[in-house]
């Protein structure tokens, strides 16, 4: 009744190879999916042109405007905050017990769930600070929450830089600082900006720690005081809502075509940036 | 001059470095804050183990929504923590570098496909599957759980998949040399080796199944209600914090939070086990 290690084996790789093309298929799917479905509503005007109607007719320009703008608020705020961490962990301090907990400390921030940001954005920002929904009260939420993306990628980015650079600053007189400043961080640029583009494109997907903090205005913003309503929240809303199906596709094509480009320009960054670095 | 300038750029970043356990710290307290109170006023057992959710009557018991967390969750586990360790040892082990090296990156570029997005599929094309096939109302258990596991898939294919790849290549050849074929080795040398990171791979999706909110929202339903069936209606702890906070003022406001506490106290119990698991793999290398 022994089944020869041949057979399991040929049953196994079977099974395996099954899950992984079902795993590769769905996601396919979910992309041409969306696409196929969106796209054919498209256009300039739908892109260019303001909502009428709730978002039942027109276009979804305020929601593109959002779109950019929160998330270039959020890397603004995170950026200085996750450089200067990774900065201090590789280059100011070695491993004691000090750094272990603040790296525990970012892993844990990595892990909390964007409704428990949207919880604290509101209780914190808009209503403690009476900040009230606003792009402000939204970006420094999503900047926390990207927080963890941007040291993690720039503290790897910056290990990788190697030590004879730093070693040859410092023999021509150069401080610290000034080796961070004029030779590590132009060096692990790539890499950092790798860490950009990763929290902008979880930027622009997120939808519950925006919706709470930022507000679902329909109008453009005049300033980080108006509430803006990104793709991701009006698309939610449409879908929801039951506004309507053609407008809620064509904002999920947008969107989805936004999130994979970001990311796209993102790994082809880090790639390179791997690949000058093995050289 | 020259020395100050050095010493201001010191405890500059030194501070800075604390922004991101400030921000934790900060999250938790204004979190338990606001829910605190409230949960020891109407009893802690009360809160979590009555099943009357009807803030309006002033009856707070989300024990309901916790059974519906944790039904979707585990069912989220089975469809995606099989398929990604899988997938993860398939691109590892049985196909040509190359292939891996497009497949998994492609994989990893779909975790940025936004929650609302998948959600919407489920609502357009799963739910209905479901309602015809097999009953109920289609938006139910068996929805959320299937689409979370197909968004958990990324995070578990990619962990693991790091994890396997780190298993030193001495270890399969000490296996075949001993007359292994190849799916031995893989599975009594390979997946031991690498046990830590895919338990840690699906503990993580764990965290993220479960806190997954706006898909969820859109197709499990949102009745309060014990599931008795996997096409039954639910509402989870995320989906009703995110349903009622954009009405909810005084003691019902206070209730979400405290809500948001059992959220984060999961999380966290969840996200310290993974992160023990891989800290100690770690340092037994």
């Amino acid at each position: 009744m022994k089944i020869s290690p041949k057979i399991t084996q040929a049953v196994a790789v079977t099974l395996l190879g099954a899950a992984t093309l079902l795993t590769v298929a769905v996601l396919v799917f979910i992309i041409i999916f969306v696409l196929g479905k969106g796209l054919p509503w498209v256009d300039w005007e739908f892109l260019f042109s303001a909502p009428k109607e709730m978002g039942r007719a027109g276009g979804i320009f305020p929601t593109l405007v959002g779109t950019v703008l929160l998330p270039l608020m959020a890397i603004a705020i995170a950026l200085p905050l996750g450089v200067g961490t990774a900065v201090y962990l590789t280059e100011y301090t070695r491993e004691t017990r000090f750094t272990r907990i603040l790296r525990f400390g970012t892993d844990c921030l990595a892990g909390i769930p964007s409704i428990l940001f949207g919880l604290f954005g509101f209780i914190f920002f808009v209503i403690t600070l009476k900040m009230g929904w606003c792009l402000l009260s939204g970006g420094l939420t999503l900047a926390i929450m990207v927080l963890p993306t941007i040291i993690r990628t720039s503290e790897e980015a910056i290990r990788s830089v190697p030590n004879s650079y730093r070693e040859v600053s410092f023999s021509l007189g150069a401080t610290r600082w000034e080796t961070v400043l004029k030779v590590v961080l132009p060096n692990a640029l790539p890499g950092i900006v790798t860490g950009v583009m990763l929290g902008i494109g979880r930027s622009i997907g997120e939808t519950a720690a925006v919706i709470f903090t930022a507000g679902s205005a329909l109008r453009m913003p005049m300033s980080a005081f108006d509430s803006v309503r990104t793709m991701s929240v009006h698309f939610y809303i449409l879908a929801r809502e039951g506004i309507s199906n053609e407008k809620a596709y064509a904002t999920a094509a947008v969107l989805v075509i936004s999130v994979l480009l970001v990311n796209l320009a993102a790994y082809s960054m880090m790639h390179r940036f791997i690949a000058r670095r093995s050289r | 001059m020259k020395l100050n300038g050095e010493k201001i750029a010191k405890y500059a970043l030194m501070t800075v470095a604390f922004s991101a356990l400030a921000s934790l710290l900060l999250i938790a307290v204004f979190i338990f804050k606001e829910g605190l109170p409230f949960m020891l006023k109407v009893g802690v057992k009360d809160f979590l183990l009555a099943s009357d959710w009807d803030p309006q009557a002033g009856k707070y018991g989300i024990y309901p929504m916790i059974i519906a967390s944790l039904y979707v969750t585990f069912g989220a586990m089975l469809i995606g923590a099989p398929l990604g360790v899988a997938g993860a040892i398939f691109l590892n082990e049985f196909v040509p570098k190359q292939v891996m090296r497009v497949v998994k990156p492609t994989i990893e570029l779909l975790a940025g496909i936004p929650s609302v997005v998948f959600g919407f599929l489920g609502v357009m094309v799963l739910a209905p599957f479901i309602r015809t096939h097999m009953g109920g109302p289609g938006l139910s258990v068996l929805a959320a759980a299937v689409i979370l596991g197909i968004m958990v898939l990324p995070t578990v294919i990619s962990i693991s998949s790091d994890a396997i790849g780190a298993v030193p290549n001495s270890y399969r050849e000490g296996a075949l040399a001993l007359g292994a074929t190849r799916w031995q080795s893989v599975y009594m040398v390979t997946i031991k080796a690498a046990r830590s990171g895919i338990i840690a791979s699906i503990i993580l999706a764990m965290g993220r199944a479960l806190g997954e909110t706006m898909a969820v929202i859109m197709v499990a339903g949102n009745t309060v209600k014990i599931p008795h069936s996997v096409t039954d209606p639910v509402r989870t702890l995320t989906a009703n914090i995110a349903l009622e906070m954009a009405n909810a003022t005084g003691m019902a406001r206070e209730a979400l939070f405290a809500t948001g506490i059992v959220l984060f106290v999961v999380i966290m119990i969840l996200n310290g086990i993974a992160l023990s698991v891989i800290k100690t793999k770690v340092r037994k290398k």
